[in-house]
C-alpha cells in the first residue's frame, strides 16, 4: 500500500487511504475504488448507486472536462503521471480547481516526486502517493519553501503583485 | 532600470537555499545524478564535455554595473577568469564545480540574479530589444513587458514541465533587435486604431533541425492582457503539444500541424474560459514596474565639438564612430556598441578585466546600464557624446573596440565541440579562421553589412538557418564538414537560408566565405548588402564560385 500524504490547510499530514486503486482487468473489490475513466464510463452510475464512493483516474492524454457533468458525484480525481517530466496534469488540475469548481480531492499518483510538490499543490492537488519515499515532513518542507509567488494558480497563495498593493 | 524589491530578493534567496539543500544531497549521495539531473537543469547547471556549465540569467539582456562586476568576481573566482554570452542573452560560465555552484548562486543572489528557468523544459529567460529605452524608434519600452513576462514565468506551477523549452521575446520598434520570428512567443508592440497600445503576437518560430519563421495569430492584443493570453498559449501548447518525440515537441510542430488559424482557435477558446482579471496585472502594478525603467537624461546640443575634433583627428575612431555608435531618443547622447568579436577572439567571450572595465564605464558613462545582445555583443545604451571619445579610448586599450558591428567578423558562433556534448564540429574555430581572413578593416568595411553564424550542430545554437552566410557543423564518418546557406535573416522580413551545395571540410570553409564575398563584391549593384544581392541572384553564382574546383 503506497504512502498517502494529505495537504490540510498547508499542513502534510500521513493520512489513510480509504480507496483501492483497480485496474481495469481487475475485479472489483468492495468498498471505495479508484478507476479509470473508461470503467468509469462504462460502470460509473451503477458503482455510484451501490453507495460507495467513486474516485477516477485520468491519464495525461485524458482531459478534465471529460468529467464536467460528474464532478459532483465523485469523491476524488487521481491524476497520473508515468513520468514526471509529463506536465499536462497540471493543466487538468487548475481546470479541474478553477474552471469546474472541484472541491473534492485531487491526488497525484504514479511518478511523484519531492521536488514537484510545490508545483503540484499550487495547481490544486490536496493528496500525493510520492514515489520517491518522501515523509509528510520532507513534503511540507518543499511545500513552503518559497515565501513569495509570482502568479495566481489555483491555490490561495497571494501572488506578489497583490502583496505589493497592500 | 529594474531593481529588485524585498519580495524578488526574497525569493531568489529562497531559490539559492534551495538549491544549496539539493547540491548537498547529492555531496552526500542520498540522491543519484539521475534524479539530480532535473534538479540542476532547473537551476541552469549543464554537465558538459569538461565540466560542469553553469548558465546564468540575464533577464531581456540588462545589467547594472555592480552585477556585470559580480560576474566578473565570479569568472574569476570560480571560473578560468572569463564567460561566454550567449545569443539567448545568457552568460555562461564553462568550467564549474559542482561544489561551488550553491555559493555561486548565492552571489548571484546578492545582487538580484540567478540561474532559474535557463534550461529545462520550461519559459526561459525572457530576452528583448536590447535598444530599449535609448532608441528613438520604439513604441514604448519594452522591458516593462519583458519584466511583467519574466514575473509571471518564474516557477509557473503549470508550466515547469513543458513538452519542451519555451523562449519569449519582445520588440516595440519597427527594426527587429531580438530575433522575434524565430522565438516560441515573439511579440511586437503596435498601436491600434485608436491610438492604444497592443501585441502582434507571434508563435511557433524556432530553428533546430526543423526550422519554422513564426506565424501572427493575434494582430493586435490590448496589452493589459498580455498575461492572461500567454497563459492561454501555454496551456494549449502543454496541452497537445507532442511530448513522444523530442524533435518535434517545440511549440512550433503543433502550430504547423495543426495551422496557425486553428491554434489561434483554440488560444481564442482556452482565453475565453480564463478569468483573465485574476491573471492579468492590475495598473498599479504595471505602472510600479514602468516607474523603475524611467531614466533621466540632460538636456544638451544635439552635437559635440569634443566628439568632432575627436573624429577628424583619428581615423580609427571616425571608423569606429561609423560601426558602433548609434543615434539616441536623447540629443547629445549615443548607443556605443562593445564588440566582443575581434578577430582570432572566440565570439562572445569576455574576460573578467575586460567585464569589469565595462562595469566602470557604465557607471561613469552610461546611467549604470549595460545592454547584451544576441548577436553576442555588448552594448552602452545612454552615452554623453561629449565622453564618446573617452569610451572608446578606454574599450580600444582592453580590446572591446573592434568596429565591426554587423560586419562580416562580427560572427555569432555558439560553442561547439570545443564545449558542448551535443556538438558534431567546432564553431569557434571556423570562425576565428574566417575573421582572420577579414581582420584588415577597410577590407572588413568595405564588403559591408554580412552577418556570419555558425552551429556545431543541429540544434542550432548559433542561428545558423537565419545566417547571411549560414555554416553548420555536421558530422562525416568522424570527420568535421560544413554545411553552407545563404540569405537567411531572423529580422522583419525573416527568412531561412538556402543551401548552397555539398558540405566542405573544415579547411575549405573559410576560403569558401571570401570566394561568395567575391562573388557578391562583383554582383552587387549600387548599395546592395550581400542579402540583397543574393536575393536578387539566387545562389548559382556563389555555388559556382565555391565548386569551381571540383567541376
Amino acid at each position: 500500500m503506497p504512502t498517502l500524504i494529505k495537504l490540510q490547510g498547508g499542513r502534510a499530514v500521513l493520512a489513510n487511504d480509504a480507496f483501492t486503486h483497480v485496474d481495469d482487468d481487475q475485479s472489483l473489490p468492495p468498498g471505495d475504488v479508484i478507476i479509470s475513466l473508461t470503467r468509469f464510463q462504462a460502470d460509473g452510475e451503477r458503482l455510484l448507486g451501490e453507495g460507495r464512493s467513486v474516485g477516477v483516474r485520468l491519464e495525461p492524454n485524458e482531459e478534465a472536462e471529460a468529467l464536467a457533468y460528474d464532478l459532483p458525484r465523485l469523491a476524488l480525481v487521481a491524476l497520473a503521471f508515468p513520468k514526471f517530466r509529463d506536465g499536462r496534469q497540471y493543466s487538468n488540475s487548475r481546470v479541474l480547481r478553477e474552471r469546474f469548481g472541484f472541491q473534492g480531492e485531487i491526488r497525484a499518483v504514479g511518478d511523484v516526486l519531492r521536488e514537484q510538490a510545490i508545483f503540484m499543490a499550487r495547481c490544486g492537488f490536496d493528496a500525493f502517493e510520492p514515489a520517491d519515499g518522501s515523509t509528510p515532513e520532507q513534503w511540507e518542507h518543499v511545500t513552503r519553501r518559497f515565501r513569495h509567488v509570482y502568479q495566481p494558480a489555483a491555490d490561495d497563495r497571494t501572488p506578489a503583485f497583490v502583496e505589493r498593493g497592500r | 532600470m529594474y531593481r529588485y524589491d524585498a519580495i524578488d530578493k526574497e525569493f531568489v534567496a529562497d531559490r539559492a537555499a534551495e538549491f544549496r539543500e539539493q547540491v548537498n544531497r547529492r555531496l552526500a549521495g542520498e540522491i543519484t545524478e539521475d534524479q539530480f539531473k532535473p534538479i540542476r537543469l532547473m537551476n541552469g547547471l549543464y554537465l558538459q564535455l569538461h565540466a560542469y556549465m553553469l548558465r546564468i540569467a540575464i533577464p531581456y539582456g540588462t545589467l547594472e554595473s555592480r552585477q556585470l562586476r559580480r560576474l566578473a568576481h565570479i569568472a574569476r573566482t570560480y571560473d578560468k577568469g572569463y564567460g561566454h554570452f550567449t545569443t539567448r542573452t545568457n552568460l555562461q560560465l564553462h568550467w564549474i564545480k559542482l561544489k561551488d555552484a550553491p555559493e555561486i548562486l548565492d552571489q548571484l543572489a546578492d545582487v538580484g540574479m540567478h540561474a532559474i528557468q535557463t534550461s529545462g523544459n520550461t519559459i526561459r529567460n525572457v530576452t528583448a530589444d536590447p535598444y530599449a529605452g535609448a532608441t528613438a524608434d520604439e513604441l514604448d519600452d519594452p522591458r516593462v513587458w519583458a519584466e511583467t513576462v519574466r514575473q509571471w514565468s518564474t516557477l509557473h506551477p503549470e508550466f515547469s514541465y513543458l513538452p519542451r523549452k519555451f523562449k519569449i521575446a519582445v520588440t516595440a520598434a519597427a527594426k527587429d533587435r531580438t530575433a522575434t520570428k524565430i522565438y516560441d512567443i515573439g511579440l511586437h508592440l503596435r498601436r491600434g486604431r485608436g491610438g492604444e497600445l497592443g501585441f502582434e503576437v507571434i508563435v511557433g518560430g524556432g530553428l533546430g533541425r526543423t526550422p519554422h519563421i513564426g506565424s501572427t495569430i493575434r494582430e493586435f492584443l490590448p496589452t493589459r492582457h498580455l498575461l492572461s493570453y500567454l497563459e492561454a498559449i501555454l496551456r494549449v501548447y502543454n496541452r497537445h503539444g507532442r511530448r513522444d518525440n523530442i524533435f518535434k515537441a517545440r511549440i512550433k510542430i503543433l502550430v504547423a500541424t495543426l495551422g496557425a488559424e486553428e491554434f489561434a482557435r483554440q488560444v481564442d477558446e482556452e482565453w475565453a474560459k480564463i478569468d483573465t482579471s485574476r491573471i492579468d496585472l492590475p495598473d498599479t502594478e504595471l505602472a510600479r514596474i514602468r516607474g523603475e525603467f524611467t531614466a533621466s537624461f540632460e538636456t544638451l546640443p544635439p552635437s559635440s565639438a569634443v566628439l568632432e575634433a575627436a573624429k577628424a583627428a583619428d581615423p580609427a575612431f571616425a571608423r569606429f564612430l561609423r560601426r558602433n555608435v548609434h543615434p539616441h531618443k536623447q540629443p547629445g547622447y549615443a548607443i556605443v556598441d562593445v564588440s566582443l568579436k575581434t578577430p582570432g577572439q572566440t565570439p562572445g567571450d569576455m574576460t573578467a578585466e575586460q567585464m569589469e572595465l565595462v562595469a566602470d564605464l557604465a557607471q561613469r558613462y552610461s546611467g549604470d546600464d549595460v545592454r547584451v545582445t544576441y548577436q553576442q555583443n555588448l552594448l552602452l545604451p545612454h552615452v554623453k557624446l561629449d565622453d564618446v571619445p573617452e569610451v572608446w579610448r578606454q574599450l580600444a586599450e582592453a580590446g572591446l573596440a573592434t568596429p565591426n558591428i554587423d560586419l562580416i567578423t562580427d560572427i555569432i558562433a555558439c560553442p561547439g565541440l570545443d564545449y558542448c556534448a551535443l556538438a558534431n564540429a567546432r564553431a569557434i574555430p571556423i570562425a576565428q579562421h574566417i575573421a582572420e581572413r577579414f581582420a584588415d578593416p577597410d577590407r572588413a568595411e568595405l564588403v559591408g553589412e554580412l552577418n556570419i553564424k555558425i552551429s556545431g550542430c543541429i540544434n542550432a545554437c548559433g542561428h545558423h538557418h537565419v545566417g547571411h552566410i549560414g555554416i553548420l557543423g555536421v558530422d562525416k564518418k568522424g570527420e568535421e564538414f560544413y554545411q553552407i546557406t545563404l540569405g537567411g535573416t531572423p529580422e522583419e522580413q525573416a527568412a531561412l537560408g538556402q543551401a548552397l551545395g555539398p558540405a566542405l571540410p573544415a579547411t575549405k570553409v573559410a576560403e569558401a566565405v571570401e570566394q561568395m564575398v567575391e562573388v557578391y563584391l562583383e554582383e552587387r549593384k549600387d548599395g546592395e548588402r550581400f542579402l540583397d544581392t543574393f536575393r536578387r541572384t539566387g545562389v548559382a553564382p556563389f555555388k559556382e564560385a565555391v565548386y569551381a574546383d571540383a567541376n
